[in-house]
Protein backbone atom coordinates (compact mmCIF):
# COMPACT_ATOMS: atom_id res chain seq x y z
CA UNK A 1 0.00 0.00 0.00
CA UNK A 2 1.23 3.39 -0.79
CA UNK A 3 0.01 5.18 2.32
CA UNK A 4 2.52 3.50 4.52
CA UNK A 5 5.63 4.99 5.95
CA UNK A 6 8.46 4.02 8.28
CA UNK A 7 8.53 4.48 11.98
CA UNK A 8 11.34 4.07 14.42
CA UNK A 9 11.14 4.64 18.11
CA UNK A 10 14.43 4.76 19.97
CA UNK A 11 15.08 5.04 23.65
CA UNK A 12 18.56 5.60 25.09
CA UNK A 13 18.90 1.92 25.93
CA UNK A 14 17.82 0.46 22.64
CA UNK A 15 15.86 0.77 19.46
CA UNK A 16 12.44 0.27 20.93
CA UNK A 17 10.28 -0.30 17.88
CA UNK A 18 10.80 -0.39 14.16
CA UNK A 19 7.99 -0.65 11.65
CA UNK A 20 7.65 0.00 7.98
CA UNK A 21 3.93 -0.35 7.57
CA UNK A 22 2.33 2.36 9.65
CA UNK A 23 -0.40 4.44 8.13
CA UNK A 24 -0.89 7.05 10.77
CA UNK A 25 0.82 8.12 13.95
CA UNK A 26 -0.65 10.49 16.47
CA UNK A 27 1.87 12.07 18.79
CA UNK A 28 1.32 14.34 21.79
CA UNK A 29 3.30 17.27 20.44
CA UNK A 30 4.03 20.13 22.73
CA UNK A 31 1.42 22.39 21.20
CA UNK A 32 -1.27 19.76 20.93
CA UNK A 33 -1.82 16.38 19.42
CA UNK A 34 -0.46 15.96 15.97
CA UNK A 35 -1.38 13.31 13.47
CA UNK A 36 1.18 12.37 10.90
CA UNK A 37 0.33 10.75 7.59
CA UNK A 38 2.46 9.84 4.66
CA UNK A 39 4.15 12.69 2.78
CA UNK A 40 3.95 15.01 5.70
CA UNK A 41 6.30 17.96 5.40
CA UNK A 42 9.65 17.53 7.18
CA UNK A 43 9.11 18.49 10.74
CA UNK A 44 10.83 18.51 14.08
CA UNK A 45 8.86 18.87 17.23
CA UNK A 46 9.04 17.74 20.79
CA UNK A 47 6.61 15.85 22.91
CA UNK A 48 4.94 16.33 26.20
CA UNK A 49 3.89 13.39 28.34
CA UNK A 50 1.11 11.58 26.59
CA UNK A 51 0.10 8.72 24.40
CA UNK A 52 1.53 7.85 21.04
CA UNK A 53 -0.98 6.07 18.85
CA UNK A 54 0.34 4.02 16.01
CA UNK A 55 -2.05 2.84 13.34
CA UNK A 56 -0.91 0.22 10.94
CA UNK A 57 -3.06 -1.78 8.50
CA UNK A 58 -5.37 -3.49 10.87
CA UNK A 59 -4.30 -2.75 14.36
CA UNK A 60 -3.69 0.15 16.62
CA UNK A 61 -0.99 0.32 19.26
CA UNK A 62 -0.71 2.74 22.11
CA UNK A 63 2.40 3.74 23.97
CA UNK A 64 2.95 6.09 26.82
CA UNK A 65 5.87 8.49 26.47
CA UNK A 66 7.36 10.78 29.08
CA UNK A 67 8.99 13.18 26.72
CA UNK A 68 10.64 13.02 23.38
CA UNK A 69 11.51 14.48 20.07
CA UNK A 70 9.89 13.62 16.78
CA UNK A 71 11.51 14.04 13.45
CA UNK A 72 9.75 13.35 10.20
CA UNK A 73 11.73 13.35 7.00
CA UNK A 74 11.42 11.53 3.70
CA UNK A 75 8.58 9.44 4.96
CA UNK A 76 10.38 8.11 7.94
CA UNK A 77 9.36 9.13 11.39
CA UNK A 78 11.77 8.92 14.29
CA UNK A 79 10.68 9.32 17.84
CA UNK A 80 13.36 9.74 20.48
CA UNK A 81 12.16 9.27 23.99
CA UNK A 82 13.74 8.58 27.32
CA UNK A 83 10.85 6.65 28.81
CA UNK A 84 8.30 4.63 26.91
CA UNK A 85 6.07 1.65 27.60
CA UNK A 86 3.28 -0.23 25.94
CA UNK A 87 -0.04 0.61 27.52
CA UNK A 88 -1.33 -2.91 27.02
CA UNK A 89 1.35 -4.41 29.22
CA UNK A 90 1.63 -1.55 31.60
CA UNK A 91 2.19 -2.15 35.24
CA UNK A 92 -0.40 -0.53 37.51
CA UNK A 93 1.96 -0.32 40.44
CA UNK A 94 4.62 1.33 38.36
CA UNK A 95 2.17 3.90 37.08
CA UNK A 96 1.03 4.68 40.60
CA UNK A 97 4.63 5.21 41.57
CA UNK A 98 5.21 7.54 38.65
CA UNK A 99 2.14 9.54 39.60
CA UNK A 100 3.35 9.83 43.14
CA UNK A 101 6.74 11.00 42.03
CA UNK A 102 5.33 13.53 39.60
CA UNK A 103 3.01 14.90 42.23
CA UNK A 104 5.97 15.20 44.53
CA UNK A 105 7.79 17.17 41.85
CA UNK A 106 4.85 19.52 41.53
CA UNK A 107 5.22 20.58 45.13
CA UNK A 108 8.61 22.03 44.40
CA UNK A 109 8.01 25.76 44.31
CA UNK A 110 10.97 26.68 42.18
CA UNK A 111 9.48 25.17 39.06
CA UNK A 112 8.97 27.45 36.14
CA UNK A 113 5.60 27.50 34.45
CA UNK A 114 6.61 25.35 31.56
CA UNK A 115 7.92 22.56 33.71
CA UNK A 116 4.91 22.78 35.95
CA UNK A 117 2.67 22.47 32.94
CA UNK A 118 4.53 19.44 31.65
CA UNK A 119 4.45 17.66 34.96
CA UNK A 120 0.79 18.33 35.52
CA UNK A 121 0.16 16.94 32.06
CA UNK A 122 2.06 13.87 33.06
CA UNK A 123 -0.02 13.38 36.18
CA UNK A 124 -3.20 13.78 34.19
CA UNK A 125 -2.26 11.27 31.52
CA UNK A 126 -0.98 8.75 34.00
CA UNK A 127 -4.12 9.05 36.08
CA UNK A 128 -6.29 8.44 33.07
CA UNK A 129 -4.21 5.37 32.36
CA UNK A 130 -4.55 3.91 35.78
CA UNK A 131 -8.33 4.19 35.72
CA UNK A 132 -8.70 2.19 32.56
CA UNK B 1 68.24 -21.54 46.54
CA UNK B 2 64.69 -21.92 47.74
CA UNK B 3 63.88 -25.13 49.46
CA UNK B 4 61.56 -27.68 47.94
CA UNK B 5 58.84 -26.78 50.37
CA UNK B 6 59.02 -23.10 49.48
CA UNK B 7 58.78 -23.87 45.80
CA UNK B 8 55.78 -26.08 46.36
CA UNK B 9 54.05 -23.32 48.25
CA UNK B 10 54.77 -20.80 45.55
CA UNK B 11 53.49 -23.07 42.83
CA UNK B 12 50.22 -23.60 44.61
CA UNK B 13 49.83 -19.90 45.33
CA UNK B 14 50.42 -18.97 41.71
CA UNK B 15 47.97 -21.64 40.68
CA UNK B 16 45.25 -20.24 42.87
CA UNK B 17 45.91 -16.74 41.57
CA UNK B 18 45.57 -18.13 38.10
CA UNK B 19 42.21 -19.58 39.03
CA UNK B 20 41.01 -16.18 40.17
CA UNK B 21 42.19 -14.36 37.08
CA UNK B 22 40.65 -17.03 34.91
CA UNK B 23 37.32 -16.63 36.66
CA UNK B 24 37.53 -12.83 36.36
CA UNK B 25 38.24 -13.17 32.69
CA UNK B 26 35.21 -15.34 32.25
CA UNK B 27 32.99 -12.92 34.18
CA UNK B 28 34.33 -9.99 32.18
CA UNK B 29 33.70 -11.85 28.93
CA UNK B 30 30.07 -12.44 29.71
CA UNK B 31 29.59 -8.90 31.00
CA UNK B 32 31.36 -7.58 27.93
CA UNK B 33 28.84 -9.19 25.66
CA UNK B 34 26.01 -7.45 27.45
CA UNK B 35 27.80 -4.12 27.67
CA UNK B 36 28.78 -4.22 24.04
CA UNK B 37 25.23 -4.98 23.05
CA UNK B 38 23.83 -2.08 24.98
CA UNK B 39 26.54 0.23 23.67
CA UNK B 40 25.56 -0.69 20.16
CA UNK B 41 21.88 -0.37 20.91
CA UNK B 42 22.43 3.03 22.42
CA UNK B 43 24.15 4.42 19.38
CA UNK B 44 21.08 5.13 17.23
CA UNK B 45 19.63 7.37 19.91
CA UNK B 46 22.66 9.56 20.31
CA UNK B 47 23.28 9.61 16.57
CA UNK B 48 19.74 10.69 15.82
CA UNK B 49 19.87 13.26 18.55
CA UNK B 50 23.06 14.67 17.12
CA UNK B 51 21.54 14.79 13.69
CA UNK B 52 18.46 16.64 14.80
CA UNK B 53 20.49 19.17 16.71
CA UNK B 54 22.69 19.64 13.71
CA UNK B 55 19.67 20.30 11.55
CA UNK B 56 18.29 22.69 14.07
CA UNK B 57 21.46 24.66 14.53
CA UNK B 58 21.86 24.90 10.80
CA UNK B 59 18.47 26.48 10.45
CA UNK B 60 19.03 29.04 13.15
CA UNK B 61 19.91 32.26 11.51
CA UNK B 62 20.38 34.44 14.49
CA UNK B 63 23.41 32.72 15.96
CA UNK B 64 24.10 35.45 18.48
CA UNK B 65 20.92 34.88 20.37
CA UNK B 66 20.88 31.12 20.18
CA UNK B 67 20.76 29.25 23.48
CA UNK B 68 23.84 29.49 25.61
CA UNK B 69 24.34 25.74 25.69
CA UNK B 70 24.92 25.80 21.96
CA UNK B 71 26.80 29.03 21.56
CA UNK B 72 28.68 28.99 24.83
CA UNK B 73 28.79 31.71 27.42
CA UNK B 74 30.98 33.83 25.21
CA UNK B 75 33.92 33.29 27.49
CA UNK B 76 36.73 30.80 27.61
CA UNK B 77 38.06 31.15 31.11
CA UNK B 78 36.81 28.29 33.20
CA UNK B 79 37.04 24.77 31.88
CA UNK B 80 35.08 21.94 33.39
CA UNK B 81 36.31 18.44 32.70
CA UNK B 82 34.24 15.38 33.32
CA UNK B 83 36.57 12.43 33.72
CA UNK B 84 34.70 9.19 33.40
CA UNK B 85 36.39 6.10 34.76
CA UNK B 86 35.37 2.80 36.27
CA UNK B 87 34.61 1.99 39.87
CA UNK B 88 36.67 -1.15 39.89
CA UNK B 89 40.30 -1.81 39.20
CA UNK B 90 42.12 -4.72 37.65
CA UNK B 91 41.23 -3.72 34.14
CA UNK B 92 44.60 -3.11 32.57
CA UNK B 93 45.33 0.33 31.26
CA UNK B 94 41.70 1.33 31.08
CA UNK B 95 41.66 3.99 33.77
CA UNK B 96 45.26 5.05 33.30
CA UNK B 97 44.68 5.78 29.64
CA UNK B 98 41.79 8.11 30.35
CA UNK B 99 43.69 9.84 33.12
CA UNK B 100 46.73 10.25 30.92
CA UNK B 101 44.66 11.86 28.21
CA UNK B 102 42.88 14.06 30.72
CA UNK B 103 46.10 15.15 32.41
CA UNK B 104 47.54 16.28 29.10
CA UNK B 105 44.48 18.42 28.58
CA UNK B 106 44.61 19.75 32.15
CA UNK B 107 48.18 20.82 31.65
CA UNK B 108 47.25 22.69 28.51
CA UNK B 109 44.51 24.55 30.31
CA UNK B 110 46.65 25.44 33.27
CA UNK B 111 49.50 26.55 31.02
CA UNK B 112 47.09 28.83 29.21
CA UNK B 113 46.27 30.45 32.51
CA UNK B 114 42.69 29.27 32.62
CA UNK B 115 40.81 27.91 35.56
CA UNK B 116 40.34 24.17 35.73
CA UNK B 117 37.47 22.38 37.42
CA UNK B 118 37.09 18.64 37.48
CA UNK B 119 34.20 16.32 38.10
CA UNK B 120 35.12 12.68 38.36
CA UNK B 121 32.63 9.98 37.54
CA UNK B 122 33.78 6.64 38.90
CA UNK B 123 35.93 6.23 41.97
CA UNK B 124 39.12 5.09 40.23
CA UNK B 125 39.49 8.37 38.44
CA UNK B 126 39.16 10.24 41.70
CA UNK B 127 41.79 8.05 43.34
CA UNK B 128 44.28 8.79 40.61
CA UNK B 129 43.59 12.47 40.25
CA UNK B 130 43.29 13.49 43.88
CA UNK B 131 47.05 13.47 44.36
CA UNK B 132 47.79 16.15 41.79
CA UNK B 133 44.54 17.96 41.26
CA UNK B 134 42.89 17.78 44.65
CA UNK B 135 41.81 21.42 44.77
CA UNK B 136 40.48 21.31 41.21
CA UNK B 137 38.03 18.50 41.83
CA UNK B 138 34.71 20.07 42.62
CA UNK B 139 32.62 16.95 42.69
CA UNK B 140 33.00 13.20 42.59
CA UNK B 141 30.24 10.97 41.43
CA UNK B 142 30.17 7.23 41.62
CA UNK B 143 27.56 4.74 40.59
CA UNK B 144 28.88 1.77 42.47
CA UNK B 145 25.40 0.73 43.47
CA UNK B 146 23.81 0.57 40.06
CA UNK B 147 24.47 -2.73 38.40
CA UNK B 148 23.84 -1.66 34.84
CA UNK B 149 24.54 1.54 33.09
CA UNK B 150 21.21 3.28 32.89
CA UNK B 151 19.96 6.52 31.50
CA UNK B 152 18.75 7.66 34.87
CA UNK B 153 22.31 7.90 36.19
CA UNK B 154 23.49 9.72 33.10
CA UNK B 155 20.64 12.16 33.49
CA UNK B 156 21.76 12.90 37.03
CA UNK B 157 25.23 13.81 35.83
CA UNK B 158 23.75 15.85 33.00
CA UNK B 159 21.56 17.80 35.41
CA UNK B 160 24.52 18.60 37.62
CA UNK B 161 26.43 19.93 34.63
CA UNK B 162 23.57 22.06 33.40
CA UNK B 163 22.91 23.44 36.84
CA UNK B 164 26.52 24.49 37.15
CA UNK B 165 26.45 26.00 33.69
CA UNK B 166 23.38 28.04 34.48
CA UNK B 167 25.09 29.33 37.58
CA UNK B 168 27.92 30.39 35.27
CA UNK B 169 30.43 28.23 37.09
CA UNK B 170 32.22 27.29 33.90
CA UNK B 171 32.41 28.22 30.22
CA UNK B 172 33.59 25.10 28.45
CA UNK B 173 32.82 21.52 29.32
CA UNK B 174 34.71 18.50 28.06
CA UNK B 175 34.15 14.85 28.82
CA UNK B 176 36.79 12.14 28.85
CA UNK B 177 35.96 8.52 28.27
CA UNK B 178 37.15 5.44 26.47
CA UNK B 179 35.57 4.60 23.21
CA UNK B 180 35.10 0.92 22.66
CA UNK B 181 36.57 -0.24 19.40
CA UNK B 182 37.17 -3.88 20.09
CA UNK B 183 38.27 -6.09 22.94
CA UNK B 184 41.91 -5.11 22.74
CA UNK B 185 41.58 -1.55 21.53
CA UNK B 186 39.90 1.21 23.46
CA UNK B 187 40.53 4.73 22.39
CA UNK B 188 40.52 7.45 25.04
CA UNK B 189 38.37 10.31 23.83
CA UNK B 190 37.92 13.92 24.69
CA UNK B 191 34.67 15.43 23.61
CA UNK B 192 33.53 18.96 24.11
CA UNK B 193 29.86 19.15 24.96
CA UNK B 194 29.44 22.79 25.99
CA UNK B 195 29.43 24.78 23.80
CA UNK B 196 28.42 22.15 21.35
CA UNK B 197 30.92 21.69 18.59
CA UNK B 198 29.33 21.07 15.25
CA UNK B 199 30.54 17.51 14.93
CA UNK B 200 31.46 16.24 11.50
CA UNK B 201 28.49 17.57 9.60
CA UNK B 202 27.64 15.00 7.02
CA UNK B 203 26.47 17.53 4.53
CA UNK B 204 23.33 15.70 3.65
CA UNK B 205 21.31 17.34 6.34
CA UNK B 206 21.83 20.96 5.53
CA UNK B 207 19.56 21.15 2.51
CA UNK B 208 16.43 19.96 4.22
CA UNK B 209 13.93 22.52 5.18
CA UNK B 210 12.21 21.53 8.32
CA UNK B 211 9.13 22.87 9.83
CA UNK B 212 9.43 23.45 13.51
CA UNK B 213 6.81 23.36 16.12
CA UNK B 214 7.23 25.29 18.35
CA UNK B 215 9.96 27.71 17.25
CA UNK B 216 13.54 26.60 16.70
CA UNK B 217 14.84 28.37 19.77
CA UNK B 218 12.35 26.76 22.02
CA UNK B 219 13.02 23.31 20.69
CA UNK B 220 16.71 23.84 21.00
CA UNK B 221 16.53 25.02 24.56
CA UNK B 222 14.60 21.87 25.38
CA UNK B 223 16.76 19.61 23.36
CA UNK B 224 20.20 20.74 24.41
CA UNK B 225 19.99 19.69 28.04
CA UNK B 226 18.74 16.34 26.88
CA UNK B 227 21.58 16.07 24.48
CA UNK B 228 24.05 16.53 27.30
CA UNK B 229 22.55 13.65 29.24
CA UNK B 230 22.53 11.62 26.07
CA UNK B 231 26.19 12.30 25.40
CA UNK B 232 27.05 11.38 28.97
CA UNK B 233 25.01 8.24 28.65
CA UNK B 234 26.77 7.33 25.45
CA UNK B 235 30.10 7.88 27.14
CA UNK B 236 29.00 5.70 30.04
CA UNK B 237 27.95 2.89 27.72
CA UNK B 238 31.15 3.06 25.74
CA UNK B 239 33.07 3.17 28.96
CA UNK B 240 31.45 0.13 30.46
CA UNK B 241 32.02 -1.88 27.30
CA UNK B 242 35.62 -0.71 27.23
CA UNK B 243 36.09 -1.51 30.88
CA UNK B 244 34.95 -5.09 30.44
CA UNK B 245 36.97 -5.52 27.27
CA UNK B 246 40.03 -4.12 28.90
CA UNK B 247 39.56 -6.27 31.97
CA UNK B 248 39.06 -9.33 29.86
CA UNK B 249 42.30 -8.90 27.95
CA UNK B 250 44.17 -7.93 31.11
CA UNK B 251 42.93 -11.03 32.89
CA UNK B 252 43.68 -13.15 29.88
CA UNK B 253 47.25 -11.93 29.98
CA UNK B 254 47.44 -12.49 33.70
CA UNK B 255 46.19 -16.04 33.31
CA UNK B 256 48.74 -16.73 30.64
CA UNK B 257 51.55 -15.22 32.67
CA UNK B 258 50.53 -17.26 35.68
CA UNK B 259 50.61 -20.39 33.52
CA UNK B 260 54.11 -19.56 32.36
CA UNK B 261 55.20 -18.95 35.89
CA UNK B 262 53.79 -22.25 37.07
CA UNK B 263 55.67 -24.04 34.30
CA UNK B 264 58.91 -22.32 35.21
CA UNK B 265 58.51 -23.01 38.88
CA UNK B 266 57.62 -26.63 38.22
CA UNK B 267 60.79 -27.12 36.22
CA UNK B 268 62.80 -25.48 38.96
CA UNK B 269 61.06 -27.68 41.53
CA UNK B 270 61.78 -30.85 39.56
CA UNK B 271 65.37 -29.89 39.00
CA UNK B 272 66.06 -29.17 42.63
CA UNK B 273 64.31 -32.38 43.65
CA UNK B 274 66.49 -34.29 41.22
CA UNK B 275 69.57 -32.49 42.52
CA UNK B 276 68.71 -33.45 46.07
CA UNK B 277 68.28 -37.11 45.09
CA UNK B 278 71.55 -37.14 43.21
CA UNK B 279 73.32 -35.53 46.10
CA UNK B 280 71.99 -38.16 48.47
CA UNK B 281 73.04 -40.94 46.13
CA UNK B 282 76.54 -39.54 45.82
CA UNK B 283 76.80 -39.32 49.56
CA UNK B 284 75.71 -42.96 49.98
CA UNK B 285 78.02 -44.22 47.26
CA UNK B 286 81.05 -42.31 48.40
CA UNK B 287 80.31 -43.39 51.95
CA UNK B 288 80.22 -47.04 50.84
CA UNK B 289 83.45 -46.62 48.85
CA UNK B 290 85.38 -45.23 51.74
CA UNK B 291 84.77 -48.29 53.83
Amino acid sequence: MSEQFNLEIVSPEKSFLKKDNVTEVVVPAFEGEMGILKDHISIISFLKPGIVRIMSDSKEENFYVDDGIVEFKDNSLSILTSNIFDIKNSDKVQIQEMIKQAEGDLENENLDDQKRYIISQKVEVLKSLSFN
Amino acid sequence: MASLDDLKKRISSVKSTQKITKAMKMVAASKLRRAQESAEKGRPYSDKMNNIILNLSNSIIDKENSPKLLAGSGDDKVHLCIVMTSDRGLCGGFNTNIIKKAKLYFQKIIDAGKTLKIITVGSKGYDQLKRTYKENIIEKISFKESKNTNYFDADKVGKIIIEKFEKKEFDVCTIFYNQFKNVITQIPQEQQIIPLKATESEGNSSEDNYEFEPEEDEILSNLLPKNISTQIFKAMLENSASEQGSRMSAMDNATRNAGEMVDKLTIQYNRSRQAAITKELIEIISGAESL
